[in-house]
């Protein structure tokens, strides 16, 4: 038994902001190292809609026109599986999770009490998202290549589109998360959740919502999926610019909000 | 500041003038001065509500003070926050341990937190278990562990980094006799190597055990500070005679008794009377004709300060 302790195990400088987030990182890594069936399962949802509705369905439609080409239906549906997964996943780790680890295992209290700081726990928080959904994404875009769904070099962009609809989504919902008191609210987050998922040009063209087709397109979910359409068919237009200007904003504004809400409620 | 005796310079870790901490309209420390050297043990002792866990958290550059200057070896914690804490070990009040990982990884991911490379890490995570009677549990989830050997695993945690300064907010609350017996030893022995604890408490005997010096907080503020001993001896007698009467008899029993000690205290089940000689106030009772249920005569405690200072018992 050791009744001194003779080893000095120390580090006079705080790690650096990049080191900080792969050492979140590494903490979910070690998590999930023993918990992998978990995280193989967010990786079937969008596969099993992809085959029921872009293949099922995708059988009782002709073709259909995207930006003056025609293309199957199931390249239509794909690439908005592609962006909703990528939405699901971020605000399932960044809400959920994040909710337990923040009201419940206490964890980011333990974190500041080392040299790490709250836009550490923010920008790592949000990381282990984008990990996370970045994996999805990848099987994903692997399946749909698989399926003869992709038919441009665009497509190689889908991935970092991918990851730049799960950072936007995290950081928000992460945001959002801060706020919450009960588990209770997030039911709300759910309400939100699925009309943005069932409208956002994901099954149908916005067009079909006549009148109301403006509130579609300033919504989140509706700028991923055009991006991830036009790079994985390659009709290209100046709706994927301003998709990647809106994403990386809503990000922004969201890690900043994370990280000022971490302060106030845990550098009390 | 100078020792002095020897003329050497003793080094500050905790220096805090005039410090204050307010919530919205609540004022959880009002002004206090405090200071610690180095290889001290220096304990906060105080009902719950007085303030210990707050001028806790600020010492732990965790909560900016409101008012006052509070240094952190020779360092403002507002400023150097990340730079304070990498130096402290910090074992919260309730265990906050990583629940979703095993023993071996709360501490190695940890250390890893502080920036200490990974072998360094991994053999001070052995040595640890070691220390703390672990060893055989470093595969086992959080959940099986017992109250006794979270509080183990989370001193242990918080030594990781070889810490200059150790925070302990109650050590030992919640846990049984044996368990507290254990952790009292490690601490005592990381005492004697030299690191410097900082404690709080509301059990007497923690204090009295392991504390060279002490504050007693109250509402926000010290209302008394020095040595358990040198406490005892300023603000009690030498003996505490207690006396249990029937239910309810205490308050009108009370006078009966008052010239008999120095001091009498009321508690809800019974009287304590103090005095230089409690074998003589209990003898003197039964002179009198009052025939208490039990007696027990006893040494002054802290507790009986706390009373004193505080007026009021530690169950709130």
């Amino acid at each position: 038994m050791t009744t001194q302790l003779t080893g000095v195990a120390t580090a006079r400088t705080a790690p650096n902001p990049a080191q900080a987030v792969g050492l979140m990182l590494l903490r979910n890594y070690l998590v999930y190292r023993s918990a992998w069936k978990i995280f193989v399962t967010g990786f079937i949802e969008p596969v099993l809609y992809l085959f029921s509705i872009g293949i099922g369905v995708g059988e009782l439609i002709d073709t259909f026109e995207f930006n003056g080409r025609a293309i199957p239906y199931a390249e239509f549906v794909a690439p908005a599986m592609l962006a909703a997964s990528a939405m699901n996943g971020a605000i399932y780790s960044s809400t959920f999770n994040v909710f337990f680890k923040l009201k419940f295992d206490k964890l980011y209290d333990q974190i500041l009490a080392t040299p790490l700081s709250t836009g550490d726990v923010a920008r790592g928080e949000i990381a282990w998202g984008l990990v996370r959904g970045g994996v999805y994404s990848a099987a994903f875009i692997v399946v749909m290549l698989v399926m003869g769904l992709i038919s441009s070099w665009w497509a190689v962009l889908a991935l970092p589109a991918a990851l730049l609809i799960g950072f936007a989504f995290s950081a928000v919902g992460m945001a959002l998360t801060t706020y919450m008191r009960t588990w209770q609210d997030f039911e709300k987050v759910t309400l939100l959740q699925l009309p943005l998922f069932l409208f956002s040009a994901t099954f149908f063209p916005i067009s079909a919502l006549g009148g109301w087709s403006w509130l579609i397109e300033i919504s989140p979910l509706y700028r991923g999926v055009v991006l991830c359409r036009e790079l994985t068919t390659g009709a290209l237009s100046q709706a994927s610019v301003i998709s990647v200007v809106y994403l990386v904003v809503m990000g922004l504004i969201g890690l900043v909000v994370v990280r000022r809400r971490l302060s106030l409620l845990l550098l009390k | 500041m100078v020792n002095e005796a020897s003329g050497e310079s003793v080094e500050l870790m905790i220096s805090a003038r005039g410090l204050t901490k307010t919530f919205g309209e609540v004022e959880a420390v009002r002004g206090i001065d405090v200071d610690v050297r180095r290889a001290e043990a220096f304990g906060f002792l105080g009902p719950n509500g007085a303030g210990k866990s707050s001028t806790m958290r600020m010492i732990a550059a965790v909560s900016p003070p409101t008012g006052g200057t509070l240094e952190i070896f020779g360092l403002d914690p507002t400023a150097h926050g990340a730079g304070i804490r990498a130096r402290l070990g910090v074992c919260p009040q309730q265990d906050s341990l990583d629940t979703e990982l095993n023993v071996f990884d709360n501490l190695y991911i940890y250390g890893r937190y502080f920036g200490i490379p990974r072998a360094d890490v991994k053999a001070r995570a052995h040595e640890l278990l070691e220390f703390v009677q672990l060893t055989d549990k470093a595969d086992s989830r959080i959940d099986s562990l017992s109250g006794g050997m979270k509080r183990r695993l989370t001193i242990a945690r918080s030594l990781i980094n070889s810490p200059d300064l150790l925070l302990l907010d109650e050590p030992t609350t919640g846990l049984d006799p044996q368990a507290r017996h254990v952790v009292w030893d490690r601490l005592f022995r990381l005492k004697q190597q030299g690191v410097t604890l900082v404690l709080t408490t509301h059990y007497m005997d923690e204090a009295e055990q392991l504390c060279d010096r002490l504050v007693v907080m109250d509402k926000g503020r010290i209302v008394a500070e020095g040595s358990p001993l040198a406490l005892i001896a300023e603000h009690s007698t030498r003996e505490v005679a207690e006396l249990r009467f029937g239910v309810g008899e205490h308050e009108g029993t009370a006078a009966r008794v008052s010239d008999l000690g120095e001091r009498v205290e009321v508690l809800p089940d019974r009287l304590l009377v103090y005095a230089e000689d409690g074998e003589e106030v209990v003898t003197k009772v039964h002179e009198r004709g009052l025939s208490p249920v039990a007696t027990l005569v006893r040494r002054s405690t802290l507790e009986d300060v706390f009373l004193r200072l505080t007026g009021r018992t530690l169950v709130d």
